[in-house]
């Protein structure tokens, strides 16, 4: 399990080679054709950011190389705001105080009526934590519901048991994100407290229980403004390179969740600027040529527009991160504010003009069985 | 000469992907310019319920023969299923059988692919398996009943040409189905390799979707197969290996 392959690991040391990576190492790591964990380090250090441009470059021609001059379309679907956890930099935290909901049946049909009005074929099942009232059974009954409606399922709900995994994938579920948040033990306890979620080997292992269950894709990350961005995306790294070696029926995703605006007060005390996201999501394409690159509209729209063309596979549109806000206009509580407010056409039209077809199918109930 | 596939007959030798454009409009030109008479559709990203699925529209051509294929699932079982909704709703019994249960580098499975080939040949499938340049799979699977196999020059989308040349010449000599390289190729300089060793055709797709100007590679990759079979068929002597000894070692049988 990951936890054996993290501790071998320190922290502070992985920080101190990041940090002291040379514009020699650079240089090596641009021009090599395969690029290892070390090279990782370098791409993601201070030494690689002036070499942003030429990052750029590399990871545009790997990208069409390997996706071709396509972007895919997801929107995500928020079923439930109630959550049992007290996460400072999440709307969902159990202390914010405001109207908690849960889609019913015809609350659902009713958003897949709205959300097939854009032309979506990918949709995003999100929750928070709070298995009592949106658990196992409330997950089986859903995917059941909206599956005629969608070629590709995704989930984005509390962690689960691998004989859970399997029995949601028989009912049509392609694909489960879970983010670590941060891999640093010490500050993951921090944030996490005494709740369901402070239990950091459990949440940890669970891409281990995906790639057990054998889901088609696992979706992984470490959230924008908890640790030193660096540092995490390199443990990230690792755990994508441990995935894909161990459970190698699993393709991977990567996501950039940079921490934004939400009920709260949680000021994050490592931030990352525009110019260093772009250079973290380059050293992944150049890093990883294979691996899916996600971006959400926790971003501007000039910065999702600009990271069409430099390594981002995979996009949503549209969204709203409150239960009931497509059909219903639900005044619940929203998870983040959004960025990019823009209408699924306008993202369409916007992929176009950058030459590049956006895709909204990539998968039919008919791939898996 | 003409390529005869089951029960299909190609001028052109040049078969064509049809995933990775920047729009279905300019795949539609590059198809159209590189005169091919076979395209491969992913089965994933059309939408099998609608009529007027936009991929679909852009390949209504008389001259244009659709090859859907499998590429996303794991295993046999997978496959069938997919295969038999396809030939339902596109109306051909033709499949590109692709499985491949590694996701990252979309290595084909030998052992389903031979599963379900002998399956789908059984449902009447005309069927043509991406393959790894195996020769004995491809001996396998003609026995199974595959109309032609499709072995890989080198790893999808990788642009690096026939890296497996020693293993697809076997399978061209001992091969009584149509060969067909696919996967791999990179440069028009690559297929008409291919051609030239005796491969019956190329699938190309990455290299020229991919292209800043896809048109012109598509009319490139057609005058390349042109060129590659016309040498095959004129049976051109390659450069030999060892230099040729002036006075050569025989010569004492025809003395005196």
């Amino acid at each position: 399990m990951f936890l054996d392959v993290l501790e071998k690991y320190d922290w502070n040391k992985i920080k101190q080679d990041i940090y002291s990576k040379t514009e020699k190492d650079v240089l090596l790591a641009l021009n090599k054709p395969k690029r290892d964990l070390e090279d990782f380090k370098t791409l993601v250090s201070p030494a690689a950011f002036p070499y942003l441009e030429q990052m750029a470059k590399l990871s545009n021609k790997l990208t069409q190389k390997r996706f071709g001059k396509i972007i895919q379309l997801f929107i995500p679907l928020y079923l439930s705001n109630y959550c049992v956890n007290e996460c400072v930099y999440c709307g969902f935290n159990c202390h914010n105080d405001i109207e908690r909901i849960i889609l019913d049946e015809e609350q659902i049909l009713n958003e897949v009526e709205a959300i097939k009005s854009y032309g979506f074929e990918h949709i995003l099942l999100v929750t928070g934590e709070a298995p009592s009232i949106a658990g196992m059974e409330y997950f089986e009954r859903v995917i059941k519901l909206i599956k005629p409606y969608f070629a590709l399922i995704s989930m984005e709900v509390q962690p689960l048991e691998a004989s859970e995994y399997i029995k949601l994938k028989k009912l049509g579920l392609n694909t489960v994100y879970i983010y670590q948040e941060t891999y640093n033990k010490e500050s993951y306890k921090k944030f996490h407290g005494k709740t369901k979620k402070s239990d950091f080997a459990y949440r940890l292992h669970t891409p281990d229980r995906l790639g057990k269950a054998e889901m088609h894709r696992i979706g992984i990350a470490s959230l924008l403004g908890l640790e030193d961005w660096r540092t995490d995306a390199f443990f990230t790294a690792l755990h994508l390179k441990y995935l894909e070696k161990k459970y190698w029926k699993s393709k991977c995703s990567i996501s950039f969740p940079r921490l934004r605006p939400h009920k709260g007060s949680f000021k994050p005390e490592f931030s990352i600027s525009d110019a260093e996201l772009v250079q973290l999501i380059t050293a992944y394409r150049i890093f990883d040529e294979e691996v899916e690159l996600s971006i959400s509209v926790r971003e501007s729209r000039k910065f999702r527009d600009n990271v069409v063309k430099l390594g981002i596979t995979s996009m949503s549109a549209g969204s709203k991160t409150k239960p009931g806000a497509y059909a219903l206009n639900y005044n619940a509580l929203e998870q983040f504010e959004v960025f990019d407010d823009r209408t699924p056409s306008e993202v369409v039209d916007m992929i176009k003009s950058k030459g590049y077809e956006p895709v909204w199918k990539d998968w039919g109930y008919y791939m898996q069985l | 000469m003409s390529l005869i596939i089951a029960d299909k007959t190609f001028n052109s030798r040049l078969f064509l992907g049809t995933g990775k454009f920047s729009s279905n409009k300019i795949m539609e030109e590059a198809v159209l310019a590189s005169g091919t008479e076979l395209v491969t559709v992913a089965l994933k990203r059309v939408d099998l319920k609608k009529e007027n699925d936009d991929l679909l529209k852009h390949l209504k051509h008389p001259s244009i023969n659709i090859l859907p294929n499998t590429s996303g699932v794991r295993t046999a079982e997978e496959a069938v299923f997919a295969a038999q909704l396809a030939r339902e709703a596109l109306e051909t019994n033709w499949l590109k059988l692709e499985i491949h249960p590694d996701p990252k580098y979309l290595m084909p499975d030998p052992f389903e692919t031979l599963k379900a080939a002998e399956k789908l040949v059984k449902l009447g499938f005309v069927v043509l398996p991406y393959i790894h340049a195996d020769p004995v799979l491809a001996k396998s699977l003609e026995d199974a009943g595959v109309a032609a196999v499709m072995p890989l020059g080198s790893p999808i989308g990788s642009n690096k040409g026939l890296k497996a040349k020693d293993f697809i010449s076997i399978i061209i000599e001992q091969s009584n189905v149509p060969v067909v390289v696919d996967a791999g190729i990179g440069a028009p300089s690559h297929a008409a390799e291919a051609l030239e060793m005796g491969a019956d055709a190329v699938l190309v797709n990455t290299s020229v979707a991919v292209a800043s100007d896809p048109v012109s590679a598509a009319k490139a990759y057609k005058m390349a197969v042109i060129a590659g079979r016309l040498a095959f068929e004129a049976g051109l002597t390659r450069e030999s290996d060892t230099a040729e000894p002036s006075s050569p070692l025989t010569k004492f049988l025809s003395e005196e």
